[in-house]
């Protein structure tokens, strides 16, 4: 396999999913002729030949508006660096096992991008996840248990709960999201062993996974046939709605891609699923006992991209949650209620979490007080910056929560491989953060100067 | 007469901040209210866009006594205000902050196409040439640029009188040409503008009417071609016109010949 095996990998969700409503998601990949507005052009730009679209694209890159490029390069330079040091970093099995330790990140990234592009932050999504998946795990493994669809939605409901509490706090009465959200972390930890305790002591602070449903989650996988057919599918759908929207744009004269720039985009998903699917359908058991398959995770991950980003960039809710992002006055005054799309987003980013904390306790077969929900809410916030998201809100996408959650698995995995004790592990993530940080900044320097 | 202000006094404590402030404003003519800092333009502006409402007098618009107590009722009439601030958000496109608030919908979704149509065609009304595209986000523009978008913004609906906060402040020779020019297409569209400035070779270059205030009243209104920038300026600054009682035209506040003792 390439070196770029997971990273287009895991991107083939990616690449996939934000794609469809680029037109309206604000500094999307597919708007092409940003800045440089001074140049009167009578004619307002319909489809850009190819070659200015590169140009312009990568002023976007220099000028910090498209941000995945750095990740993704930084993404390979890691992955080449990794594998020489370990022949085992690109195997399938260790590769899967990233997708799969990445899942988990990447989730409760995209809960906190959610926040983020408010321009707050949610400190408790660590614990709150902890909770959702806790809760979920006791109803399902009680002597009773309830059947396991039940079992996941009311860990969800429950998460989401505390997501809008904290949410209302903030609007309501007009708190600091860090503080509220700071006796969040703490409260929900509190809650979390009040939970466990449920359990009896004699289990110890421990909920097993008993249902093997929940436990297939992560742990299960897809028939090889089935996940190629899946795959396929996907590819094939998300090709058509690119490219008919695209033609359709181009012909009504409304701004678009050039088509090989739609094309390539399709291409590349197409390749990036292709490479998913044959790194999950090599074996990666023993020879007795093979172990193929794309595990179930992938797709929920996949949908759970799918579905935010839609909701981010087709509805109204995603653009309000953008314009507070930008300018909370300028949205207030064109009438848009900045407390219930806050409150909806805390909400949101609990519900999120939960699902995070449902795949944690899915992978681990089980969920207890070891759960170290201060750090995971740290590495979720990394995750959603590394990936390209504004700590200052209005700017990212969920696609950047993916990145960044697979980047943050890949330095774990590798420093892993390569026997780093933890205190080389925290350095490095603290170094990768700080790059992130330092381009966001950049970043957004650039844009004070270029703007105006 | 489209605006007619009679008798609007406004005071906050003790300190009289408008007081029997007079005002028209024809359909489709540019006024500038021009006024030392202080002289209560801002005060008065937000008496008419409903952000502070007068305490007496009356606001009739187009021949009816109207009450605005909100900027939403100063909407529903078809005024619109243009704030100095011009609360546009940075990060959103252009196509995206015109329809903040009132996004089009199909099938429950944003309609990005009708969007990105109206808005391109709402620019061209303008004359807005310079702008690249209108999937530019409103950040990478210029400052003329981004006046063009909030103002084009305030007229989407069916504006029928503009009122422009301090547009040309701020602003290079180019950019401020392209506002004016903004502000004349306003008008040849049949809106009616009011335009704050400070500067007078502006409301020279694009008003037909000017208004003078000086410490809450009006000092003197007319046809701009009845004044010069001298007249402008001693009224702006004595609140007198040492050529008022010759020409007789600029006691339509019905103070414009006093002195600028206080009344």
């Amino acid at each position: 396999m390439s070196a770029q095996g997971p990273g287009s990998g895991s991107g083939s969700t990616g690449v996939e999913e934000p794609s469809p409503p680029a037109g309206g998601a604000p500094a999307a990949g597919g708007v092409a002729p940003l800045a440089n507005g001074a140049q009167p052009s009578g004619t307002p730009s319909g489809s850009a030949p190819l070659g200015s679209f590169v140009s312009l694209w990568l002023r976007q890159v220099r000028s910090g508006e498209s941000s995945v490029l750095p990740v993704v390069a930084g993404f390979i330079v890691l992955v080449i660096i990794f594998q020489t040091e370990s022949a085992v970093f690109l195997s399938a099995g260790n590769l899967t096992n990233l997708l799969v330790q990445g899942a988990t990140f990447v989730l409760l990234g995209m809960a906190e991008v959610f926040v983020l592009l408010l321009g707050e932050i949610d400190l408790s999504i660590g614990y709150n996840a902890a909770v959702g998946g806790t809760a979920m795990a006791l109803l399902a493994s009680q002597p009773n248990p309830v059947p396991w669809p039940l079992a996941i939605l009311v860990g969800l409901a429950v998460s989401a709960f505390f997501g809008v509490l904290q949410g209302t706090l903030i609007t309501r009465l007009g708190l600091p999201s860090f503080i509220v959200t700071l006796a969040g972390l703490l409260g929900l930890e509190g809650v979390l062993l009040a939970l466990l305790d449920l359990n009896g002591a004699a289990a110890g602070g421990v909920v097993q996974v008993t249902s093997n449903v929940i436990s297939d989650l992560v742990n299960g996988n897809l028939d090889n046939v089935a996940g190629w057919i899946v795959t396929a599918a996907l590819v094939a759908v998300f090709g058509t709605l690119s490219i008919r929207r695209d033609r359709f744009r181009r012909t009504n004269g409304l701004h678009a891609p050039p088509v090989y720039v739609t094309l390539a985009k399709v291409v590349l998903a197409a390749a990036a699923g292709f490479v998913l699917v044959a790194i999950c359908n090599t074996n990666r058991g023993s020879v007795a006992s093979p172990v193929t398959g794309v595990p179930w995770v992938v797709l929920i991950l996949a949908a759970f991209i799918a579905s935010y980003t839609f909701l981010l960039g087709r509805t109204r809710f995603g653009r309000y949650v953008y314009a507070i992002g930008g300018n909370p006055e300028a949205a207030r005054r064109a009438g848009v209620s900045l407390a219930r799309i806050r409150t909806i987003c805390f909400g949101l980013s609990g519900f999120t979490a939960a699902a995070g904390g449902i795949i944690y306790a899915s992978r681990l077969g089980s969920i207890s007080s070891d759960f170290d929900g201060g750090s995971y809410v740290l590495y979720a916030v990394a995750a959603a910056v590394i990936g390209g998201t504004s700590l200052f809100g209005g700017r990212g996408k969920m696609i950047h929560a993916v990145l960044g959650g697979v980047i943050i698995a890949t330095i774990y995995n590798g420093l892993g491989l390569l026997n780093l004790s933890a205190a080389v592990q925290y350095m490095v993530v603290a170094l990768v953060l700080l790059a992130a940080v330092i381009l966001d900044a950049l970043a957004r320097r650039q844009q004070r100067v270029t703007g105006r | 007469m489209l605006l007619r202000l009679r008798g609007i006094s406004k005071s906050f404590g003790s300190v009289q901040a408008l007081s029997q402030v007079d005002l028209d404003v024809p359909a489709g003519t540019v006024t500038a209210l021009v006024g030392d800092n202080g002289a209560g333009k801002s005060t008065l502006i937000k008496a008419i866009s409903g952000i502070s409402p007068p305490d007496s007098g009356e606001i009739v618009w187009k021949g009816h006594e109207v009450h605005v107590r909100t900027p939403r009722d100063a909407t529903a009439l078809g005024i619109a205000t243009v704030y100095q601030d011009l609360a546009l958000c940075d990060n959103l496109d252009i196509v995206q902050n015109m329809w903040l608030g009132h996004e089009r919908l199909r099938h429950g979704l944003l309609d990005e196409t009708t969007m990105e149509r109206e808005t391109r065609q709402a620019l061209a009304d303008l004359s807005v040439v310079t702008v690249r595209s209108v999937r530019q986000v409103v950040g990478s523009l210029s400052g003329g640029q981004r006046q063009a978008v909030a103002v084009a913004k305030a007229v989407m609906g069916k504006a029928e009188l503009v009122i422009m906060d301090e547009p040309t402040a701020a602003l290079g020779v180019t950019q401020t040409a392209m506002v004016l020019d903004v502000i004349g297409q306003l008008a040849s569209r049949g809106i009616a503008v009011i335009v704050i400035s400070h500067n007078l070779a502006d409301v020279f270059a694009v008003a037909e009417r000017v208004a003078v205030m000086y410490l809450g009243r009006i000092a003197g209104q007319g046809s701009l071609s009845d004044y010069d920038t001298q007249r402008v300026v001693e009224l702006i600054t004595t609140g007198g016109d040492s050529r008022a009682f010759a020409a007789g035209v600029a006691s339509a506040g019905g103070s414009g010949a006093r002195l600028p003792g206080r009344d």
